[in-house]
């Protein structure tokens, strides 16, 4: 062991991470790093190389990747060279053992991460497709760099969740990145001790109860932090987990997944929790040490809370872990597979290969006998080609834009909620996406990114608190940015704003009446300019002049809601233009 | 196949596991749905169930392991099978398919088997996943992920217990009764109420907040990975108790007695929630007679419905979406007034 030159935290942390990943990958899942494409990310990269025994797998996975080469199937060039199936293993059976880099994780479909976390969970991968049933062993270990910013959606939970660890390296510096302390041998020691590892029931129940008071919903996370300790421990050479593993495990683990900031620790139940009853008993534990070593688990993890995560959760802003729906295809010439049908692949159709075979293998012992001998295998003719038939799934995501300053919000506030319900049950019918979007006081609030789920849609609708000035402009400017989000997601923005248009306060958040409503109209002039479907619905008792000028500035339909009904407004939002 | 974690061993989710238990005694209940929260043991407890099944019987060279007993042949291979003079059976593990995620649609109604066409130039048809899952359960793992046209095909197949297969050529039919199970996260997106109404039987699991009960899943998962077989071998007289019970309840489903109180009692229930159909409180009726046979008991009383009412009712509600209640909470308000003294 080398004596490492002073290094920045969170790099000290991700080498941590990298090298209890090196000792136990299957278990461990794997880690998120957020980091872009660089020299710290290329470094960090280069270093968990290191750390893995030589010939472990090592591939990137783009996340565009097509099902037959994520799970595989039917290998085509095989098939007409034998001239029967010939199954292909796809690349997280190849990547068995070993890691599977995934570079912009963040941009990674719930369809495609939800095959990635079937995989981490059975340790194999099994695909049904093209006439191949084939299981392949794939136990791998998951690398997915999110290069997100800020306002990027993050990566779908059912992968980060499978993830041990959630590491940082967008702040750090090239020169703040130090060395690792271990290097291969060390690893392979520690992963022939890791399996006689023990782990004592007061960490078992310190680690649990850790991540309940930073509010880690998730078990698999404890499951998780239970496993990092032992690599941890093992990596130390010793034979059983002790604090400075479970401090580790708790930081590296635990501390990214908070949703709270740790409540003070309750007062000592009055009686010890009932122990298990078919486990073997626990030893005797003394109650008040296990109340200590949670608390300086509680403090490690808490140590390492990312300044940002810790100014969001003082203020009771991080948002409850959500899923996130489909990231969908935008190109008109991809899409679902939905059949095939007789034609030829041009004009940027694809060709359905395995169709293609189907139709003509009727026809092979004809043909064979027709054509000259020896010269193919396999007889295909124009005629039987199939191109693939692609359907569409660009779904629709209509954004609510709500004025909940007070000059609405004393009367017309349970109205507009009352029509955003009604738009929300066709919106549930179509199946599109909802997000929405209030502003109130000084500026916008996005508090409910764009979902399907309509029962997070009513909640958020529920808890919209109202009052205050008129931010309009600033309003405006979010749902610009979180339409264009949704844009290059693949699906569709519909924005509709339910304003009485009476702006006073300006974007930079001054009040101001005539700076207001002129930032306000420059921003519906910019909203116009990248094409967005909108409507707006005006809120105000008596139709008002000001949201009817902003509907014109623009370019949007206007309704008043006073005249609309229910039934009107849905067919206006169904009546706006969907451009992608 | 790797160990499975012993459906004994399942921490509380108390309802899902009955769910589970209710629809694998009887199969006319229809399927389980299962949603929730994230890391619950959802897929967990589907998979140690098939473990738990007894074998059923078979006849031997049918591809769709179909019932010995049953005396019309339902398919070809039974046809041909049964006409000679004593045909040969056997004992078959229930099937259990995973229904994998990235399926395509030949593999699922089956299709042309390829090989044979490529290198005999024969046309056969190559039985997919819902032959395999005949007279067992199909499971779908993250259902509100799966792809629209699969979803109807499924549906339609499901509803009919046969698969009708119209494609290169072919024309296939053949039986595909199967237990729908599905397990999901509402989170990804709600399931389309046409399929969600084909599930029998719906549960919804919440992660423990509850620190020992916490501690306790988070040390058995860590046990049984560490050593699948002691774990199992520790947990194998209690999952024999659960099968010797499942067996005993298949045998004397048919003599739980459903008397006109019940009945009544189950209809009044559907009409104070005004539940869509008859479908309701069809369900409701054999879930508790399934209770009431995994309880060993000879009639269905009005704890039986009660315990049935919230996994059988719960997804039938005509939904309000201005109405925020929890589908589960209305349904206890109704129990509430109909079983008040």
């Amino acid at each position: 062991m080398t004596a490492a030159p002073p290094a920045d935290p969170a790099w000290a942390d991700a080498v941590w991470a990298a090298t209890l990943l090196a000792v136990d990958p299957q278990g461990l899942g794997g880690i998120v790093l957020r980091a872009g494409a660089g020299p710290v990310r290329d470094r960090w990269t280069k270093l968990l190389h290191g750390l893995l025994p030589a010939r472990t797998p090592w591939r990137r996975m783009p996340s565009h990747i097509a099902d037959e080469r994520l799970l595989g199937g039917l290998d085509l060039a095989a098939t007409l060279q034998a001239g029967k199936p010939v199954a292909q293993r796809g690349l997280l059976a190849e990547c068995d053992g070993g890691l599977l880099l995934l570079p912009m994780a963040e941009r990674l479909g719930s369809d495609t991460a939800a095959r990635l976390a079937r995989a981490l969970d059975d340790g194999e991968v099994g695909t049904e497709r093209d006439g191949i049933a084939q299981r392949w062993p794939a136990r791998v270990a998951v690398v997915a760099f999110d290069e997100g910013r800020n306002d990027d959606p993050p990566l779908p939970v059912a992968l980060s969740d499978r993830l041990a660890f959630h590491a940082d390296l967008s702040a750090v510096g090239l020169r703040a990145c130090g060395d690792a302390d271990h290097d291969v041998a060390a690893v392979l020691a520690a992963r022939a001790r890791l399996p006689s590892v023990t782990l004592d029931e007061p960490f078992a129940q310190a680690l649990c109860a850790t991540a309940m008071r930073m509010g880690v919903a998730s078990l698999r996370a404890s499951l998780l932090a239970l496993r990092a300790a032992r690599a941890a421990a093992a990596l130390h050479g010793r034979h059983a987990v002790n604090e400075d593993d479970a401090r580790l495990a708790a930081r590296l683990v635990l501390a990214p997944r908070a949703t709270t900031l740790p409540a003070p620790p309750e007062p000592p139940p009055e009686e010890p929790p009932p122990p298990p009853e078919s486990d073997t008993p626990p030893p005797p534990l003394n109650e008040q040490d296990v109340q200590e070593l949670e608390e300086r688990l509680v403090e490690a993890a808490q140590a390492a809370l990312p300044a940002q995560l810790l100014a969001a959760l003082l203020n009771g802003e991080v948002a409850r872990s959500g899923g996130r729906v489909g990231a969908l295809s935008a190109s008109p010439r991809s899409g679902r597979p939905v059949g095939s049908r007789a034609g030829l692949p041009r004009g940027g159709a694809r060709l359905n290969l395995i169709d293609t075979l189907r139709a003509a293998a009727p026809w092979q012992r004809l043909r064979a006998a027709e054509a000259p001998p020896g010269r193919q295998r396999i007889h295909v003719r124009g005629s039987d080609l199939r191109i693939a038939r692609l359907q569409q799934r660009a779904a629709t995501a209509t954004l609510f834009v709500i004025d909940a300053s007070g000059s609405s919000a004393l009367h017309r506030m349970a109205e507009a909620k009352g029509a955003v319900n009604l738009l929300l049950a066709e919106c549930y019918v179509r199946r599109d996406q909802v997000g929405v979007i209030a502003f109130r006081g000084k500026g916008a609030q996005l508090l409910l990114p764009p979902t399907r789920s309509l029962v997070r849609a009513k909640r958020s609708l529920a808890e919209l608190p109202g009052g205050g000035g008129t931010p309009l402009a600033s309003g405006l400017q979010a749902a610009l940015v979180t339409a264009l989000q949704v844009r290059r997601s693949g699906a569709v923005p519909v924005v509709v704003l339910l304003t009485d248009g009476r702006a006073n306060v300006g974007l930079s958040g001054a009040p101001g009446r005539s700076q207001a409503e002129a930032d306000a109209l420059q921003l519906a002039r910019q909203l116009r300019a990248a094409r967005l479907g909108a409507l707006v619905v005006d809120t105000s008792p008596q139709p008002s002049p000001s949201a009817r000028a902003l509907a014109q500035a623009m370019g949007a339909p206007y309704r008043a809601l006073p005249h609309a009904g229910a039934a009107e407004l849905s067919a206006a939002v169904r009546a706006l233009p969907r451009q992608a | 196949m790797a160990l499975a974690f012993p459906f004994s061993a399942i921490v509380g989710q108390d309802e899902m596991k009955l769910a589970i238990l209710a629809a694998a005694v009887d199969p006319r209940i229809g399927g389980v749905l299962v949603f929730g929260d994230r890391g619950t043991g959802k897929s967990t407890a589907v998979r140690a169930l098939a473990a738990l099944l007894p074998p059923m019987r078979a006849l031997v060279g049918c591809r769709y392991a179909c019932d010995p007993a049953d005396r019309a042949p339902r398919c070809d291979d039974c046809a041909t099978l049964k006409s000679a003079a004593r045909p040969k059976t056997h004992l078959v593990p229930v099937p259990v398919v995973d229904l994998p995620l990235g399926a395509t649609e030949d593999r699922v109604v089956g299709a042309l088997d390829l090989e044979r066409a490529l290198t005999q130039g024969v046309k056969a048809f190559e039985p997919g996943l819902l032959a395999r899952a005949h007279r067992g359960f199909l499971y779908i793992d993250e259902v509100n992920l799966l792809e629209d046209h699969l979803v109807d095909l499924l549906i339609d197949v499901a509803a009919s217990g046969e698969n009708v297969v119209e494609r290169e050529g072919l024309s296939v039919r053949h039986p595909a009764r199967f237990v729908l199970v599905g397990s999901g996260n509402p989170e990804e997106g709600e399931l389309r109420p046409q399929l969600l109404d084909r599930f029998g039987l719906a549960v919804e699991v919440r992660t423990p907040t509850d620190l020992a009960q916490r501690v306790l899943v988070v040390r058995r998962r860590d046990a049984f990975e560490r050593d699948p077989e002691a774990f199992c071998a520790e947990w194998h007289a209690e999952d024999e108790r659960v099968r010797k019970r499942l067996v005993a309840a298949r045998k004397h489903l048919d003599q739980v007695r459903v008397d006109d109180a019940a009945l009544e009692q189950a209809a009044r229930l559907c009409m104070a929630l005004g539940t869509d159909g008859l479908r309701g409180e069809l369900t409701l009726m054999r879930a508790a007679r399934a209770l009431a046979a995994l309880d060993g008991e000879r009639a269905v009383t009005d704890a039986h419905l009660q315990r049935a009412a919230r996994p059988a009712l719960r997804h039938r509600l005509r939904r309000d979406p201005l109405d925020d209640t929890d589908a589960g909470v209305r349904v206890d308000r109704a129990l509430q007034e109909v079983f008040a003294p």
